[in-house]
C-alpha cells in the first residue's frame, strides 16, 4: 500500500501524516503543483493552511493542479482522506457533501476529543468497530460543519463520524465531526488521526484510519 | 470595468461574527442595533462584467453557504496593472 500525502503551500501537518501513513505502508509527498500522482494507492490531504485560507478554507487549493488528478482519482473510486484543512478542500472540490463554517465560539481550538464510529463501510473506517469511540485531537477555527440537507446525508449512510459526549467543539450539525461520498471511498474529518498514531502521543487510536486504507484492496 | 461582489452568509445560516458585533455595539452605548451580519467585499477591475457571475459560483463565493450580489461600478475607471506578487493556484510561485 502506497500513501500519497499532498503538500500545499502552507500545509502544515504533512510530515506527520507521512509518518501516520509510513506506520502502515509506504509514503511519500505529493506536490501541489504536479498532476502526477507518482501510482499511490491511497491520497491524503492533510491539515493546514493551504494557500493562507484565503479568501475562504480551501477554496483555492482546491484549483491546483494535483487536485484535478485527486478528482479523478476519486472519482475512479481511489481512497481520498482529508484531514482538517483537507477536509475542507475536499468539500470545496465537490467531492465530499457540504462546507466547514467558523466555529461557533469564534476561536481556535485545540484538544483531544472522543469521536464515535458511526459507519464502517468506508475506505478509512473499515478497521474500526461500529460505535467505537476514538480519542483524536481537534486544532481548528474552522470546523463547524454544516450540510444543506443534514437528515439526507444521514439517511444515506455518509455520516462517518460524530463527537461522542456533548462533546461537539464547533456547532456542526448533529455533532457530526466526518463524512464520506456516496461512494464512500471519499472520507473527510475535523479531528486529527495523524496526531494519535503512538501513545506516547496521547493516544494511538487515530492509526485504525490509516490501518482502514491499507485493508482497501488496490484499485 | 471596475465592480464590486458582495458576500454574505446565506440567510437562516448562524453568522457567529455577526452576533458578536451585534453584541459588541450596546456595550459602546450604541442601541436599536439589530440583524447584523459581517460578510465580505470584493473589488476587482473586469474587462468582461458578463463573467462576473461565473466567476462568482466557482470561486469567489461558495453558495451552499454564501449569497452574492454583483454591484457593477460604472462610475470609477480600472486602476490598471495588478501590484501583486502573490502565489497563485498555479504551482508557478510558492
Amino acid at each position: 500500500m502506497r500513501f500519497g500525502v499532498v503538500r500545499f503551500p502552507g500545509t502544515c501537518d504533512d510530515v506527520d501524516a507521512l509518518d501516520a501513513c509510513a506506520k502502515v505502508g509506504d509514503a511519500e509527498i505529493l506536490w501541489h503543483g504536479d498532476r502526477e500522482l507518482r501510482g499511490v494507492d491511497a491520497v491524503v490531504i492533510p491539515g493546514g493552511f493551504s494557500y493562507g485560507d484565503y479568501l475562504r478554507v480551501g477554496a483555492i487549493a482546491r484549483f491546483s493542479p494535483v487536485m484535478e488528478s485527486v478528482m479523478a482519482f476519486a472519482r475512479d473510486g481511489g481512497p481520498v482522506l482529508g484531514i482538517c484543512n483537507g477536509f475542507q478542500v475536499l468539500c470545496e472540490a465537490g467531492l465530499l457533501p457540504g462546507a466547514l463554517l467558523p466555529n461557533v465560539g469564534l476561536r481556535f481550538i485545540c484538544r483531544q476529543v472522543g469521536v464515535v464510529v458511526e459507519r464502517t463501510d468506508t475506505a478509512f473506517t473499515s478497521a474500526c468497530e461500529p460505535g467505537q469511540v476514538l480519542s483524536i485531537p481537534v486544532k481548528h477555527t474552522t470546523g463547524r460543519y454544516f450540510a444543506p440537507d443534514p437528515a439526507a446525508l444521514e439517511a444515506a449512510g455518509q455520516v462517518v463520524l460524530r463527537y461522542a459526549h456533548d462533546g461537539n467543539p464547533n456547532g456542526s450539525t448533529n455533532d457530526i465531526a466526518g463524512v464520506c461520498n456516496e461512494r464512500r471511498n471519499v472520507v473527510g474529518l475535523m479531528p486529527h488521526p495523524e496526531h494519535a498514531v503512538d501513545e506516547l502521543l496521547g493516544s494511538a487510536d487515530g492509526l485504525t484510519l490509516f490501518e482502514s486504507a491499507a485493508r482497501v484492496p488496490v484499485v | 470595468m471596475r465592480a464590486r461582489v458582495l458576500v454574505r452568509p446565506k440567510a437562516g445560516i448562524l453568522d457567529p461574527q455577526g452576533i458578536a458585533v451585534e453584541r459588541a455595539l450596546p456595550a459602546l452605548g450604541f442601541q436599536g442595533v439589530q440583524n447584523v451580519h459581517v460578510g465580505r467585499l470584493i473589488e476587482l477591475d473586469v474587462e468582461d462584467p458578463a463573467q462576473l457571475d461565473d466567476m462568482c459560483r466557482k470561486l469567489l463565493v461558495n453558495p451552499l453557504i454564501e449569497d452574492y450580489e454583483v454591484v457593477p461600478d460604472a462610475s470609477r475607471p480600472a486602476l490598471g496593472p495588478s501590484q501583486s506578487d502573490a502565489p497563485g493556484a498555479d504551482g508557478t510561485k510558492g
